[in-house]
């Protein structure tokens, strides 16, 4: 991009120091930060002009000479110090009722889980629908909760005006109400998606670990995470059954090369047959991989230790496991 | 004879009391071995500031790294992996190695005791001890970056530095005897400044650099301890796993930003305030009149020391801290900008009606003024909460403090480092270089870090190897900015280090100041003085006249008493 086509953007933009809002509490912050610009602007152009016409009224030239001139004035200075004590108690009163409503949502919000980790988003919605990029609808309240994996991570979105640190251990909230759509439908390529930042260093990718943000208007929201909730739809078994495996955490456990991790790799194992840890052997078919799943003490290869959590069927309903069982079949 | 030993202080260098240019503490003793055992607090202050001007470089070579590497937002020839070492060992090296000691332990060493007309500060010992520790916390920096680097930004927050593999332990280890090295000056100047005022120096005849490194001291001592703690918690949690900041052990990672900031906020200050205590000096000999508001500067400095221990929270406004605890140290941040403003109104009012010169240090107070004014200014975005929401963690949050760190203390140090030099060394400079490059740096910086200001209120978050496009043009600015301010700050020192060769004999007192440095040769003798100084108003400039012999001010004869009334 260069200068001339950034200048005639910021010119249609209209200022310098903001970028396009998108929540209803955006305008309580740039009006503030206004505020702010333009008392500092005046104290600013004041202390640099007075310095300025000093150095040039008094500068020492031959014939020039000190006057005589107080060397301090109590009143003079008690003056300069009070009154703009005014001013940054109004900014102070300003940030604070901003902020208060930056941090109180309304009861009735729409509830968004997010999980950060390093270094990747997601994003959970109430009916079970999960995606990495940020999807919410327009003129709807909607409450983030914010969780993270490992280590403190920020979530940070520019447009909102808001940000809120993800701390592992404890859990955040904030909220934004968004007073427009990026677009119309529910494809992606319909929408001009805003940016979502991870705003705390979190390690290697911290610099790109960023999703976009989707403002549907409302029945696009309600189409939209309707279909994200259907795994299956446009998706072949094994393909789901790859989702699965990723998102459900099996693949922190579970290589599908070959690697050794706490648990047997995937990788050719449908299909052939397995030593368990009390001597039999055990084939590795549909009804093995669901039992391991639902009650995975019930049989364990030797040489693992029995760590493998219970995934109940509300975590992973039988379809899944079948979706999930296709995948594992199709690695050869 | 081991210097400053002696209790009588003013013995006489000769039998006759005749002093020749040899005595000077350069010449006193020769060979290297002279220099790393000697007691004198001038060589010390000189070892320091060789020392923090390498750290500086070295410092500001990573710097030219980084911002070459945002040239484009995409892959040049950093890693990610690398450019997250490269800004935190920026960070570290620039915060601990070199602003922190800057003024305090280079130019405060040198100036303290010749400002009370004193041969030396009240424990030599411990202050050589003080330079021998930051050298082996530099020592230990250099080897965590050799082995294996640091990657955890130089606030070192949890849970990521107890699961990084760099080399955290080495580096907390070398932040924790830097922070005693700190300790030890911060206590040497306090007992000095206490003990060691000349007759006729009380409280409100010192010169306002004295206060602010008094201020500056008291900090030292209180919070650095905290620091140290902090290192060692997090040292054990990383070898022990003890729980208090990692939450998988149930440990609390804000905890950690707790401890840090109590430490780190007030350490802003530790930068500062010598800074606006050099700053004091310079606008009022430079305008030849006697500083405005004495007492009200003073009493800032001691204000804003006190203040600043109470504002550490507002680095943690969107940590999930309780909103309460948000709304305080937001009200209390407020409060620490009334002192800073009225030195700023006073170093105006001092300059009127004065005769102002524009020398070197001059130009580079008016630079501070200005820069100090921006930094200062963008504060109050910081410290009101809703903004700050906005604002945190992003590059505006990077053009603050560097516009307060740079812009105002290292500006202030070179002021300073141009003030006393040809006190230090006893050779005057070029005034036109030295004005030219302190003009190449002004335009540099603020090249560099205004653009910093936009893209951070338009969402650049800080700490970014790679950006979106967006924020292209504005990184672009900032890196010519960044070369043009290298260039500017080479310049700048070599301007001084090649009128150690090719200078003029400085005079006594080149400048016409009235504070006792400039009593005493340039440069000064081994014991400073002969017999102590005749002790008067520091700002009042009534009775020095130029002389055309000497070069320099010397006392109008039979007035060298005369106290300004008012
Ligand atoms: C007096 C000299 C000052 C210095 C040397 C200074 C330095 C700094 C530094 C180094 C940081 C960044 C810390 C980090 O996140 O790595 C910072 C942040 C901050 N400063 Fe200052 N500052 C000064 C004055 C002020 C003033 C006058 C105010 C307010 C009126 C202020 C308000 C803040 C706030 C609120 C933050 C936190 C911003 C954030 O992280 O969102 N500072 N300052
Ligand atoms: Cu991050």
């Amino acid at each position: 991009m260069n200068l001339l086509s950034t200048l005639s953007l910021l010119a249609e933009a209209g200022s310098l120091f903001f970028t396009p809002s998108n929540s209803v509490f955006a305008p309580e912050v740039d009006n503030l930060f206004d505020l702010i610009y333009w008392i500092s602007a005046f104290f600013f152009v004041l202390i640099v002009a007075v310095m300025v016409y000093f150095v040039v009224m008094y500068r020492r030239r031959p014939g020039h000479s000190v006057q005589p001139s107080p060397s301090h004035n109590n009143v003079l200075e008690i003056t300069w110090s009070v009154l703009p004590s005014f001013l940054l108690v109004l900014i102070f009163v300003m940030g604070f009722t901003g902020y208060m409503n930056i941090r109180t949502p309304p009861d009735d919000a729409y509830e968004i889980h997010v999980y950060a980790k390093k270094w990747s988003w997601l994003f959970q919605y109430p009916n079970g629908a999960e995606s990495s990029d940020l999807h919410i609808p327009v003129g709807r309240p909607v409450r983030f909760i914010l969780e993270s994996e490992d280590v403190i991570h920020n979530m940070f979105v520019p447009a909102f005006r808001t940000k809120m640190d993800c701390v592992p251990g404890r859990y955040n909230e904030i909220w934004v109400l968004a007073d427009h759509s990026t677009g119309t439908g529910i494809k992606d390529e319909d929408h001009e998606p805003t940016w979502l930042f991870c705003a705390e260093y979190c390690g290697r990718d911290h610099s790109n670990m960023k999703a976009k943000v989707f403002v549907h208007e409302t029945g696009d929201f309600d189409a939209w995470v309707a279909k994200a909730a259907n795994l299956y739809e446009g998706r072949t078994m094994a393909e789901v059954g790859e989702l699965l495996y990723k998102r459900k955490g099996c693949i922190s456990c579970h290589s599908i090369d070959g690697t050794r991790k706490s648990g047997p790799s995937f990788k050719g194992g449908f299909g052939t047959a397995h030593k368990m840890a009390d001597g039999s052997e055990v084939v590795m078919d549909e009804n093995y991989i669901r039992e391991s799943i639902r009650d995975p003490r019930a049989k364990v290869v030797a040489g693992y230790e029995p760590v493998m959590p219970v995934f109940p069927s509300s975590r992973l309903s039988d379809k899944d496991i079948t979706a999930i069982s296709e995948f594992i079949k199709s690695l050869k | 004879m081991s210097v400053g030993a002696t209790p009588d202080r003013f013995q006489a260098a000769d039998v006759d009391g005749a002093h020749h240019r040899e005595d000077n503490y350069l010449l006193a003793s020769s060979g290297l071995g002279s220099w790393l055992v000697t007691l004198d607090h001038k060589r010390i202050g000189v070892m320091y500031l060789i020392g923090i001007m390498a750290s500086f470089f070295l410092g500001g070579i990573f710097a030219l790294v980084l911002r070459a590497e945002l040239f484009t937002g995409q892959k040049l020839f950093l890693s990610e992996d690398a450019y997250n070492q490269m800004f935190t060992l920026h960070g570290a090296v620039m915060t601990f190695l070199f602003i922190i000691p800057s003024i305090p332990a280079a130019l405060g060493n040198f100036m303290l005791p010749i400002m009370l007309g004193q041969k030396d500060v009240a424990f030599p010992r411990m202050n050589l001890a003080s330079f021998y520790l930051w050298i082996i916390g530099a020592v230990f920096f250099l080897c965590a970056i050799v082995f294996g680097g640091l990657d955890t930004g130089w606030t070192f927050y949890t849970p990521y530095s107890i699961t990084t593999s760099t080399r955290v332990i080495l580096a907390l280890l070398g932040v924790f005897v830097l922070g005693f090295s700190s300790i030890f000056t911060g206590l040497n100047f306090v007992v000095t400044i206490n003990t060691m005022r000349p007759h006729g120096m009380s409280w409100f005849k010192m010169p306002l650099f004295l206060w602010a490194l008094y201020a500056t001291s008291i900090i030292q001592l209180l919070a650095t301890p905290v620091l140290g703690i902090t290192g060692l918690l997090l040292i054990a949690e990383r070898a022990l796993r003890i729980g208090i900041f990692d939450p998988e052990l149930g440990g609390d990672p804000v905890l950690f930003q707790h401890f840090f900031w109590f430490y780190s906020h007030p350490a802003v200050y530790i930068m500062i305030l010598p800074a606006m205590g050099i700053v004091s000096e310079l606008v009022a000999v430079f305008s030849r009149k006697h500083i405005f508001g004495y007492r009200f500067i003073a009493y800032s400095s001691i204000a804003i020391a006190l203040l600043g221990f109470l504002v550490w929270g507002h680095h943690m406004f969107v940590s999930g801290q309780s909103q309460l605890a948000a709304v305080v140290f937001s009200g209390l941040t407020f409060s620490v900008s009334i002192p800073s403003a009225i030195k700023v109104f006073n170093w105006l009012s001092t300059m009127y009606k004065g005769s102002i010169s524009l020398a070197t240090p001059m130009c580079y107070a008016l630079s501070f003024i200005f820069l100090f004014t921006i930094g200062g200014l963008t504060g109050l975005f910081l410290g009101a909460l809703s903004t700050d929401i906005q604002l945190h963690d992003t590059y505006f949050v990077v053009a603050h403090f560097h516009y307060v760190m740079m812009g105002g203390t290292l500006v202030a140090f070179v002021g300073g480092l141009y003030y006393w030099w040809p006190k230090m060394f006893g050779v005057m400079y070029n005034e036109n270089a030295g004005r030219l490059f302190c003009l190449i740096v002004f335009l540099g910086f603020n090249l560099t870090f205004f653009p910093q200001f936009i893209m951070g209120s338009r969402g650049m978050p800080r700490r970014y190897a790679r950006y979106v496009e967006e924020f292209q043009i504005y990184h672009q600015l900032s890196t010519m900015g960044a070369f043009l301010l290298g260039i500017g700050m080479v310049g700048a020192i070599a301007v001084l280090i090649y009128s150690l060769y090719r200078g003029k004999k400085a005079p006594a007192n080149p400048w016409g100041a009235a504070t006792l440095e400039w009593m005493c040769s340039s440069p000064p003798s081994l014991h400073n003085f002969e017999e102590p100084p005749a002790v008067g108003d520091p700002y009042n400039y009534d009775n020095l006249r130029y002389d055309e012999r000497e070069g320099g001010y010397v006392v109008v004869p039979g007035a060298a008493k005369k106290t300004s009334s008012h």
